[in-house]
C-alpha cells in the first residue's frame, strides 16, 4: 500500500508499485488535468509537484511518492486565485492548451524557488516543457506577470 | 669451462620474463580507458555545464545544466526526469541512485583528454573529488552510476568489456603503481 497526499488530501494506491504516477492520478484518482504527452519525460506535459519540486509523472513510479505530497494543476487553487492562474488568464498564454498544465506547474515551482526570475532563470526552468503551438513568448511574459502579481499580493 | 658451468646454471634457473610494473600498470589503465571514454561514462564527465546524451557527444536537450551542486538548476533538477531506475521504455530517461553530474567545483572532466591526462586526472585527489587509490577502486566496483553502464536500459549500448574485466584492469593499474606513463 502506497500512501501519499494529493492536493492536501490523503490518497492510497494498492496495486503495482511500478505504475507511473500519471496513471494513478488520472485513472485511479480522476484528476485528469495532468496530461499525457510523450510518455518518456521529454515534453513536460505531465509535470506535477512532489513535495514542491516538479517531476514528470509519466516516468515516476508511484512507489517514489510514498509518504510524499503531490500537487497537480487542480491543486494550484480552486478559485483561480493563484498568481500563475491569474497571469495565464490575463495574457491568454495558451493556444491549444494541452501542454499548459505542465507549463503552469513548472512556472509555479519556479516562482516558489525564485520569486523574481530573470529571463535566464525562466529559460533554465521552463526549457523541459515543450509547446507545439509555440507560445513560449507568452509563457515567459506570463511568468513575469505572475511574479509581479505574487509580489503585489505579498505587499498588501 | 667456467662459461659452460655458468650457462648450465642459467639454464637451470626458473625463467622469469622481464616486466616493468609501470608498463603493466599503464597498459591496464589504457585498456580500462576504453570504458572510461565510452558514452555511458563520459557523458557526465564533461568540462562544460551541460551533460551529453546519446552516443555522439551531443549536448543534453532541454537546456539541462550542471547547476551549483551537479544536480541541475533549482527548478530543473536531474531527478525531475531521472529516477533511481531506468525507464523501461525506448528513449525514456535512464536512471540510478544519485543520478547527477560532478559538482562544478570538481568537474572530473575527461572529454578530450589523452591517456596520460585522463590517468592523471583520475589519480589526482585534486581532480578526482578527493578519492584515494582505494576509493577509486571501490568507486569503480560499487558506485551505482558506474554499475549502471552495464545496465543502461533499452536502446543503449554498454561499454566494450564486462564490469568484472574493467574492475580487474583498474585493480591492476592501481596495484602496480597507478602509473600514468610508460
Amino acid at each position: 500500500m502506497i500512501e501519499f497526499s494529493v492536493n492536501g488530501k490523503p490518497a492510497r494506491f494498492d496495486d503495482d508499485p511500478t505504475t507511473p504516477l500519471l496513471w494513478v492520478l488520472r485513472d485511479a484518482l480522476g484528476l485528469t488535468g495532468t496530461k499525457y504527452g510523450c510518455g518518456i519525460a521529454r515534453c513536460g506535459a505531465c509535470t506535477v509537484h512532489l513535495n514542491g519540486a516538479p517531476i514528470r509523472s509519466c516516468v515516476t513510479q508511484v512507489s517514489r511518492v510514498q509518504g510524499g505530497s503531490i500537487t497537480t494543476i487542480e491543486g494550484l487553487s480552486s478559485d483561480l486565485s493563484h498568481p500563475v492562474q491569474k497571469a495565464w488568464l490575463a495574457l491568454q498564454a495558451p493556444q491549444c492548451g494541452y501542454c499548459h498544465a505542465g507549463q503552469m506547474m513548472t512556472a509555479s515551482a519556479l516562482l516558489s524557488t525564485i520569486p523574481n526570475p530573470t529571463d535566464t532563470d525562466i529559460d533554465d526552468a521552463m526549457s523541459g516543457n515543450l509547446c507545439r503551438c509555440g507560445t513560449y513568448h507568452r509563457i515567459r511574459a506570463a511568468v513575469h506577470r505572475a511574479s509581479e502579481l505574487a509580489r503585489k499580493a505579498g505587499n498588501q | 669451462m667456467s662459461v659452460f658451468i655458468m650457462t648450465l646454471i642459467l639454464r637451470l634457473l626458473p625463467v622469469t620474463p622481464i616486466q616493468s610494473d609501470s608498463f603493466t600498470s599503464f597498459q591496464a589503465f589504457q585498456r580500462a580507458a576504453t570504458v572510461l571514454r565510452h558514452p555511458r561514462c563520459i557523458n557526465c564527465h564533461v568540462p562544460g555545464d551541460a551533460p551529453q546524451f546519446g552516443s555522439a557527444g551531443e549536448a543534453h536537450a532541454m537546456r539541462v545544466k550542471r547547476g551549483l551542486d551537479g544536480g541541475g538548476t533549482p527548478v530543473m533538477r536531474c531527478n525531475t526526469c531521472h529516477q533511481e531506475t531506468n525507464a523501461e521504455v525506448l528513449h525514456g530517461p535512464p536512471g540510478s541512485k544519485e543520478w547527477r553530474l560532478p559538482s562544478p567545483r570538481v568537474r572530473m572532466a575527461w572529454v578530450g583528454l589523452n591517456d596520460q591526462q585522463l590517468c592523471r586526472t583520475i589519480i589526482d585527489p585534486k581532480t578526482n573529488g578527493g578519492m584515494s587509490r582505494d576509493t577509486i577502486t571501490h568507486h569503480m566496483e560499487t558506485d551505482p552510476r558506474v554499475l549502471w553502464a552495464w545496465n543502461p536500459g533499452p536502446g543503449r549500448e554498454s561499454p566494450p568489456m564486462s564490469q568484472r574485466e574493467f574492475v580487474a584492469l583498474i585493480r591492476t593499474w592501481i596495484e602496480k603503481g597507478a602509473a600514468c606513463a610508460p
